[in-house]
């Protein structure tokens, strides 16, 4: 029999000025060695400058096969979107 | 809404399939089936260079090897991520493998008997990795094409690290040389066989490619690798063990000869030189590293139980 340890996710950000991203997950007893496990598995090339792990079963999601209705509110409001407005083309900086 | 249409339509419109997306059941065994054997090709695939870790003749070749064969592990792992996105437990999987019940790429049960197979592999047998995988990147599951993008970016270090020790070596002496051409001789015919039987034999290859998580056929991503070698080992200066092997220039590619598919098929049986040793050492090593995991486990719970009673 084997033990088993939970599941985490890794998000990596590649550099200075960017967003942490959604890289993979992996297995790890607890968040300090999840970290550790997460700089040898996913930045052996410099792909980081800092690592979050978070359990895999702290994150809530939004599902996909509910994509319509929960993603309708943005849909109608073209207006939100600066394409939206007329304006003539002379109009300079705009 | 018909949500096997749905998935048809976006699977037909190159659209990737996210985890969470409804997909047929077939879909989803065949892929779990497809990216463990993968995963466990990475892990089998560290033991035959593992093998000459310890005997690299020099700080800067062992340095190498060691990076590439992390590297694999790391392989390994990323694929494994991408089968739990689909359901599958990774415990199972391993239990899968070190039981004999799932497969891994036949390549990794020929042995490797001289240190030029080090350099040999790096440019065969992750060159024909490379051939597999590329197009993998735009398979249709989307955990899996991400996978794909890393490893192909860390496989093109794998096989020019090789390519530049055989060099080497065919710059040495006489004895050197030979040693490549024999290594070149034992992993030419079974680097072939790593595309998988010719197509017409080719049960899953038809679904696979509809479902597009196949790109190309097991005889296309052949030649192509032929094509690609054949300029190599005349810039290496080895000869490759193909007495059919001449460019055909009506085909616009080289002609060649079909690597021996009944002792393909023996080993994939299990029968091949190296596959008991290498399913043995990976049990062993599984079950060497419980003592390991267990106590980690308990590490981590007995904080947690600290933690809360701080709290
Ligand atoms: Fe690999
Ligand atoms: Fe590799």
């Amino acid at each position: 029999m084997s033990s088993s340890w939970p599941l985490w996710e890794v998000f990596v950000r590649g550099k200075r000025g960017l967003n942490h991203v959604h890289v993979g997950s992996l297995h790890a007893p607890d968040a300090e060695m999840a970290l550790r496990n997460a700089r040898d598995v996913y930045t052996r090339r410099n792909e980081g400058v800092s690592i979050w792990v978070v359990p895999a079963e702290a994150i809530t999601a939004s599902s996909p096969d509910e994509k319509d209705p929960f993603f309708a509110p943005s849909g109608d409001k073209v207006y939100r979107h600066p394409t939206f407005y007329a304006i003539p083309e002379d109009v300079p900086h705009l | 809404m018909d949500l096997e249409a749905e998935f048809e339509r976006t699977v037909a419109a190159e659209h990737r399939v996210e985890p969470r997306d409804w997909m047929p059941d077939g879909y989803r065994k065949t892929l779990v089936r497809q990216i463990a054997q993968h995963a466990h090709s990475e892990i089998i695939g560290m033991q035959p260079e593992g093998n000459w870790i310890s005997r690299a003749p020099s700080l800067r070749r062992k340095a190498i090897l060691l990076a590439k064969v992390q590297d694999e592990a790391g392989h390994g792992l990323y694929l494994y991520a991408a089968t739990e996105t689909l359901g599958a437990d990774r415990g199972l999987l391993t239990e899968n493998l070190i039981s004999g019940r799932q497969k891994y790429s036949s390549i990794f049960n020929y042995p490797t008997l001289s240190y030029a197979d080090v350099g040999t592999i790096g440019w065969l047998v992750d060159g024909a990795a490379i051939c597999n995988q590329v197009p993998l990147c735009r398979t249709s599951y989307g955990p899996y094409a991400r996978a794909m993008i890393r490893i192909c970016k860390e496989e093109s270090f794998h096989q020019r690290q090789g390519y530049e020790l055989l060099m080497t070596m065919m710059s040495g002496t006489d004895a050197q040389r030979a040693m490549v051409q024999e290594s070149v001789d034992r992993f030419w015919w079974p680097s072939l066989m790593m595309f998988g039987p010719p197509d017409a034999e080719s049960a899953n290859t038809e679904q696979s490619m509809k479902w597009r998580i196949k790109r190309n056929t097991n005889d296309e991503l052949r030649q192509k690798f032929v094509d690609m070698t054949v300029p190599q080992a005349e810039k290496l200066g080895v000869t490759l063990p193909d007495p059919l092997l001449k460019w055909n220039p009506e085909r616009g590619h080289h002609d060649f000869g079909q690597p021996d598919w009944d002792e393909f098929w023996q080993v994939v049986g299990g029968n091949g030189p190296a596959n008991a040793q290498r399913v043995a050492h990976r049990r062993k090593a599984h079950e060497d590293g419980e003592w390991v995991r267990a106590a980690a486990a308990a590490h981590a719970a007995k904080r947690t139980r600290t933690k809360e009673s701080a709290a």
